[in-house]
């Protein structure tokens, strides 16, 4: 269906190739995932299929690709348009029109496809994708999950046979990501439909593949999810999980490691996971019947919690459930409507910004956005300056993130790792008692996870209080000590994380998933407690 | 099966230039006032509830900004013409560097009228053109334009998209500044947000430009191509409405047998028209169709403005209204009568249908723009 020979692929002459030598095929009707390091090239391994690389992107090619004997070198995505159908990573930026109804056509008018088909169709995707509630609504006012699904219905309409998606759950809440897997999946079963898919979130992806391709700097590997993940550095918990415990073949799916599971939960049996950390510091937030209205429509409803220093605390809930309001409470970007908010304190929509800098500090989902010198020195130094702190100081913060940035690098050529590191470097330099991050492993691979991990627990150490907003249950079930749930801006669920993310599957990771009722969640304490006691 | 009958954009949009064009027509602040309400009441009562009134409410406060500034500037730099003094303020004269001009003075009643009727004549045509948009987007317009017009029309749809893009992002990069705690008030302010957000306006613009060509955008002109004489035809035939529109509106122009010339000018841009129609590739989704009712809507938006012509023409008061020497404004019952038939568009277009609607989740709005 889509053959890649020799294909490799370069923005500026003399500059290194993103992908090199690439010679693989991709079968008619299967589901393939893409995984690969930041910057391994899934990306434009993705955009080439739809003839975006090079028609859209200028560059130097080498080789070819075909899909259904249509090369790349001469077809425009124009001409792909009825075969393939892509959806970049930020679906807002790819619509066209103001109405789901509308936006779904659009294809198919290019098309020439006629009124009655249309109508015909248009039904049928609302359908696949349970979009029939905001078909005449506007795109804007959609949630993000709601966006995702539209988008894939747009190009779905026009009926291709290749479905190109990047990174297509990654701003999705677990329910969502769920929604939008099984109906590609069933499409895939249906009307054979050929997918391929780059995710950074394996635990979410793999169970629904066909065959993996790994893109890493070593080469490429084609294979069964099984067998690529026998080898490959970036994998799920459950795949870790099955390492630690030796199954052969690896599982990738939650039913699959269940099945495999007896002998692990015997060894586990006389072992407890660590207890929870008592809670020592002093109380840096407090929400007190909190609300907030936007016009009529309520956002947070009745809110009530303490954040204390030296914790970690997730907040977790549906797209639209409040979580960002809630941040932008805290860090003083609003006032709530009712009830009583304090950070220090104090109220944090009336400090004065030098002080409220020195109290919370917020990384937001982009956080570009809090980035805008020339370059990483520049950067530092601005925010020395704004901060009336000692030349030197926010580097010095960046250092101790163990990060590793060229001084001179403009911010906007960092990789998504990089640049959180940067807008968390400074943030922190102003030392902040609070510090909220909203949605931070959004792009971020399982490497760059990691040391964003490893960074936080090390300032939990040093008794800064931190909330995560987080659509991630790995990433909570690893380093929250409590968990907060919201929906529909009230607080339905708080307390610690191991009891909180239990409660449903939902929201619990996989390794619980795989060992409930046992309580343990992440493979590090599994692997600590095996450690210990042997 | 749902019985939604679907007005045609163009009838909204010509109905609000028939309702503008009134409004220059006539200069009795009464009459401006009432196309004022009928624009805004049409558009809430037959738009989209959601769309609708935020839509209108806009331009509302942008027309009440406009008629603020011409009285404040009147006040303040206006001309002083003889007439019943109001109240003064402290007058200044500007060094003759500055053009000495002179500011300030006694301010009269018949100045800040004039003022007030001048503001109202831009108010209706904001409010009219903000109807237009509410009722129809030109998205939707755009959709239905003839095939002549396709380049046009994705040049102003990517324009469209621009505008809402570079706000939000201006919007997020402020809240960006405040969380570092940075100034963002001040030209320092701005430089820091304007450049980045005109970056990622950009940017969004390439990526809606691709999504447009990865979905097939243009195909239509690839393989059918607009043939260069019905482009040709429609350029010329526009040429030569403008100029015939010139010699029937301005009294004293030397277009020779201008009602002609325009219509001539007309049958060329409709040949081309229909002519490039015949040949599109492109089809339409829930298509409206230019029907009998949109037909009489926008016939109805230009019975003001016809009616206030002719008024003129027979010397009938009340269409026009001078503010010195003092009087108050006259009722003209022919003018309202006029005004109010064209309200009849709100038995000629249907309600608008409200679909299933899920209830509005808070914070989706907000959460949408990150």
């Amino acid at each position: 269906m889509i053959r890649f020979s020799s294909f490799g692929f370069r923005y500026e002459p003399n500059s290194p190739w993103i992908v090199r030598d690439l010679d693989v095929e991709v079968l008619d009707g299967e589901l393939l995932v893409v995984i690969g390091p930041t910057g391994s090239g899934k990306s434009t391994v993705l955009r080439a299929i739809d003839g975006l690389i090079p028609h859209f992107s200028g560059g130097e090619m080498l080789g070819d690709v075909t899909i259904a004997g249509y090369s790349i070198r001469e077809a425009t995505p124009t001409d792909l348009a009825g075969i393939v159908g892509y959806v970049g990573q930020n679906p807002v930026q790819s619509f066209v029109t103001d109405r789901v109804e509308d936006e779904i056509a659009y294809a198919m008018e290019n098309l020439g496809i006629t009124a009655v088909t249309m109508r015909r169709r248009v039904e049928d995707v609302l359908d696949v994708l349970n979009l029939h509630e905001v078909r005449n609504e506007q795109l804007r006012s959609l949630s993000g999950g709601q966006q995702q699904r539209v988008a894939i219905a747009a190009v779905l309409a026009a009926s291709p046979r290749v479905l190109v998606l990047d990174e297509p759950t990654s701003a999705l809440d677990p329910g969502s990501a769920e929604e939008v897997l099984s109906a590609l999946t069933r499409l895939v079963h249906d009307v054979g439909l050929t997918v391929v898919i780059a995710e950074h979130r394996l635990e979410r992806v793999l169970p629904f593949a066909d065959r993996v391709m790994a893109l890493t700097p070593e080469g490429v590997t084609l294979g069964r999810p099984a067998d690529i993940m026998e080898h490959s550095r970036i994998a799920p918990p459950i795949v870790e999980l099955g390492r630690i415990a030796q199954w052969k073949p690896l599982p990738v799916s939650v039913r699959e490691a269940r099945r495999m599971a007896g002998p692990l939960v015997e060894r586990l049996a006389p072992l407890r996971p660590p207890p929870a950390l008592a809670v020592t510091g002093s109380t840096v937030a407090t929400m007190n019947v909190v609300s907030l209205r936007y016009g009529q429509t309520p956002a947070l409803v009745d809110v009530s919690w303490d954040l204390a220093g030296g914790t970690i605390t997730a907040l977790m809930g549906r797209n639209g459930s409040g979580k960002t309001s809630l941040l932008n409470l805290l860090s003083g970007m609003r006032a709530p409507s009712t009830g009583t908010l304090l950070v220090d304190g104090h109220d944090p929509k009336s400090m004065k910004a030098s002080e409220r800098i020195a109290s919370v500090g917020l990384v937001p989902q982009d956080p570009g956005t809090l980035l805008y010198c020339q370059s990483v020195a520049q950067e530092c130094e601005t925010a020395d300056r704004e901060h009336g702190l000692a030349a030197g100081s926010t580097w010095a913060e960046l250092e101790k993130l163990d990060a590793i940035l060229e001084a001179s690098r403009h911010p906007r050529d960092l990789s998504e790792g990089q640049r959180l590191q940067l807008a968390l470097a400074v943030v922190l330099a102003a030392r902040p008692d609070l510090l909220l991050l909203d949605e931070p492993t959004r792009g971020l691979d399982y490497e760059a996870k990691w040391s964003l991990c490893c960074q936080l627990t090390g300032l939990r150490d040093q008794g800064v209080a931190i909330l995560l907003s987080t659509h991630d249950v790995e990433l909570a079930a690893s380093i929250a000590d409590h968990t907060v749930v919201l929906a529909g801006g009230e607080i339905i669920a708080g307390g610690e994380t191991r009891d909180v993310v239990r409660q449903t599957p939902a929201f619990a990771p996989q390794v619980s998933k795989v060992l409930s009722p046992e309580p343990w969640l992440s493979v590090h304490e599994i692997r600590a407690a095996l450690e210990a006691s042997s | 099966m749902r019985t939604k009958r679907l007005v045609h954009p163009g009838a909204w949009w010509l109905w609000a230039a028939g309702l503008a064009t009134a409004g220059i027509a006539t200069s009795n602040p009464l009459l401006l006032l009432a196309l004022c309400t009928l624009s805004v009441v049409v558009a809430t009562q037959r738009g989209h509830r959601h769309v609708a009134s935020t839509t209108i409410l806009g331009f509302v406060k942008i027309a009440v900004f406009v008629v603020t500034v011409r009285i404040v500037i009147q006040v303040l730099f206006g001309q002083r013409s003889p007439g019943h003094t109001l109240f003064t303020i402290p007058s200044v004269t500007l060094p003759s560097w500055l053009a000495g001009v002179s500011l300030g003075g006694p301010v009269t009643t018949e100045a800040l009228l004039t003022a007030l009727q001048g503001g109202l004549k831009l108010a209706v045509i904001l409010l009219a053109f903000g109807a237009a948009n509410a009722l129809a987007s030109p998205r939707d317009l755009l959709r239905s334009m003839p095939g002549v017009f396709h380049e046009v029309a994705v040049a102003i749809t990517v324009a469209l998209c621009f505008t809402p893009e570079l706000m939000a992002s201006v919007r997020r990069l402020h809240e960006a500044r405040r969380l570092r705690g940075r100034p963002t008030r001040g030209i320092a302010g701005m430089r820091g947000i304007l450049v980045p957000a005109l970056e990622d306006a950009l940017e969004s613009a390439t990526m809606l430009a691709a999504s447009m060509g990865s979905r097939g955008f243009g195909r239509s002109i690839g393989h059918a191509s607009t043939p260069r004489l019905n482009r040709g035809l429609v350029i010329t035939g526009v040429l030569i409405v403008i100029v015939g529109g010139y010699g029937v509106l301005a009294s004293d122009s030397t277009v020779p047998v201008p009602i002609p010339v325009s219509l001539l000018g007309l049958v060329l841009v409709s040949v081309g028209v229909i002519r490039s129609h015949r040949r599109a590739a492109r089809t339409r989704y829930r298509r409206a169709s230019f029907t009998l009712a949109a037909g009489l809507i926008g016939l109805l938006g230009w019975i003001p403005a016809a009616s206030f012509w002719v008024l003129s023409r027979l010397g009938a008061a009340g269409i026009q209204w001078s503010a010195s020497p003092l009087s108050p404004p006259p009722i003209s019952p022919w003018g309202l009568l006029a005004i109010a038939v064209s309200g009849a568009v709100l038995f000629v277009a249907p309600a608008p249908v409200e679909y299933g609607r899920v209830p509005q989740r808070g914070t989706t709005l907000v959460e949408a723009h990150g």
